[in-house]
């Protein structure tokens, strides 16, 4: 697997840092007990195409929300997280 | 049939032409008492027990593929029972007492090596840390030895000694440990099972399950029709969401790839399995003469039974940190197999929300070692819809009670398991 980071591009998997599903959001702070719970610990565990966070510590630090085949390894896109990196490849 | 010395005998006579099929591939009956999904070790290993110990003889393992081409196929062959916490310390025991009978129990000789398991340590915390873990072993009747730096320079002369980062300064040694042949699990559990009229039925892939009209699973649709059954557990570790997503159900999981690698073989070097503490690497030498060894989980989620080069490359850095001779050593396979990373890093044996279908999942890396135990405790619950006694903390909801069992200590992020 290679990642086409969009602002330093094509570079080794070694660089990257692997959070997990994009998906699942962080509850408001007064969130259901469930509702943390299931953003906490429950999974779709996609097989397939998921949207998903990797961190390019080895690079320019950015976060990157990319989606990936889990059953290929195929990544089709890659773009900066929401936030500062969003923001400035937006301008 | 039954194996020994004079059935050896009786076929070396004749060529070795008359031996029979070790178990009978069965094809599917309309209805089954109970029927597992998953012919693996786990999945076979649950239908002797269930046979064995449990009375329950009418029982289907239904397999996508063939036995034994999941991870039973795919792991490093270790066995062990060290483990530190209140739940685990108890249920790898089991097993490991199941291991050392398993050969009698099946009549198949599994190649059950107590070849003894070190694990090195290489700083004061880290002895202190190990010593502790053996203390909590050898006060629950687990053998475990704390060895210093001259007793493994007695044992292991070949590793490393002036590794001025990393030194080797001892190790925590549980001579009971070992290896197993992985097949020959796999296909004891299927002759000893099939002996007891376990059907295993092969290339069947479950699709859905059948429901009536209160919910209750009343079997399972396969690409061979519909099998009916009092109960259904799943015991399909690297696929347990999938499965469980045709029953509605989302699981604290997530499937992970693990790689495993078998060097060329070499003359007898490395007596025992050993891991490196440092790093994460952990060998043993086959009886071929192969180095077969492995490290960390790729790290993303994964499905596709192969991995890649940055942890293939840092696997090989823990063994010449501890070995650098073996850089001349050509590796031959490499493979991976899909974990089912759990959110705490220990396995989930309970009923689910679904009534009918039973949850054998979430087992890491632990697999393999786990296999006859899992067997044990999970034919338990499906005989008498009540855990094990070495069984009762892998509930499925204990992360919603905050009862994890987490060895590592990183909290809910599978891929640090």
């Amino acid at each position: 697997m290679r990642i086409v980071c969009p602002f330093c591009g094509e570079r080794e998997l070694g660089e990257f840092t692997y959070r997990g599903d994009a998906k699942p959001l962080r509850p408001a702070a007064g969130g259901s007990e469930d509702d943390v719970f299931d953003y906490v610990y429950l999974r779709d565990n996609v097989a397939g195409a998921m949207s998903e966070h990797w961190y390019h510590g080895g690079g320019c630090r950015a976060w990157l929300k990319i989606t990936r085949n889990t059953l290929t390894h195929e990544i089709s896109s890659v773009e900066p997280a929401a936030g500062v990196g969003a923001r400035q490849t937006a301008k | 049939m039954k194996y020994s010395i004079f059935s050896l005998a009786r076929a070396a006579f004749s060529g070795h032409k008359t031996w029979q099929r070790t178990w009978r591939d069965a094809s599917p009956k309309d209805r089954y008492d109970v029927v597992i999904i998953g012919g693996g070790g786990h999945g076979l290993a649950t239908a002797w027990f269930l046979a064995s110990e449990y009375g329950i003889r009418n029982v289907a393992v239904l397999e996508k593929g063939w036995i034994g081409s999941g991870n039973a196929g795919r792991n490093t062959t270790i066995i062990r029972s060290n483990y530190g916490l209140p739940g685990n310390t108890g249920f790898y025991e089991l097993s490991m007492k199941l291991w050392e009978r398993m050969e009698q129990d099946l009549n198949y000789n599994t190649m059950v090596s107590q070849r003894g398991v070190i694990n090195l340590y290489h700083s004061d915390a880290q002895r202190d840390a190990y010593a502790r873990r053996g203390n909590t072993l050898r006060i629950n009747g687990i053998d475990a030895e704390l060895l210093d730096l001259a007793a493994v320079k007695k044992m292991m002369p070949f590793l490393n000694f002036d590794n001025a980062r990393f030194p080797v300064q001892g190790g925590l040694l549980q001579r009971r440990g070992g290896t197993a042949r992985h097949d020959a699990v796999v296909w004891g559990y299927a002759h000893a099972a099939s002996a007891l009229g376990v059907d295993i039925i092969q290339n069947c892939e479950v699709t859905g399950f059948s429901r009536d009209a209160n919910g209750k699973v009343t079997g399972v649709e396969t690409s061979r029709g519909t099998i009916g059954a009092g109960k259904v557990g799943m015991a399909v570790a690297g696929s347990s969401s999938r499965v469980a997503a045709m029953a509605g159900l989302r699981l604290p999981i997530e499937s992970h790839v693990l790689q495993a690698f078998v060097s060329e073989a070499i003359k007898p070097l490395i007596p025992n399995v050993m891991t490196f503490g440092a790093g994460h690497f952990y060998v043993s030498q086959s009886d071929k003469g192969g180095l077969v060894f492995g490290g960390d989980i790729d790290g993303y989620n994964s499905y596709a039974q192969r991995g890649n080069m940055p942890v293939m490359e840092d696997v090989c850095e823990g063994g010449m940190a501890l070995m650098p001779m073996i850089g001349r050593v050509r590796l031959l396979r490499q493979w991976g197999g899909i974990m089912d990373m759990s959110m705490d890093g220990s396995p989930i044996i309970d009923k689910t929300p679904v009534d009918g279908l039973y949850l054998n999942a979430g087992w890491c890396y632990g697999g393999f070692k786990a296999t006859p135990g899992s067997g044990l405790v999970f034919a338990h619950l499906l005989a008498r819809d009540e855990p094990h006694k070495e069984a009762a903390r892998f509930r499925l909801d204990r992360f919603r009670r905050g009862a994890m069992i987490d060895e590592k200590g990183v909290g809910a992020q599978p891929n640090l398991h």
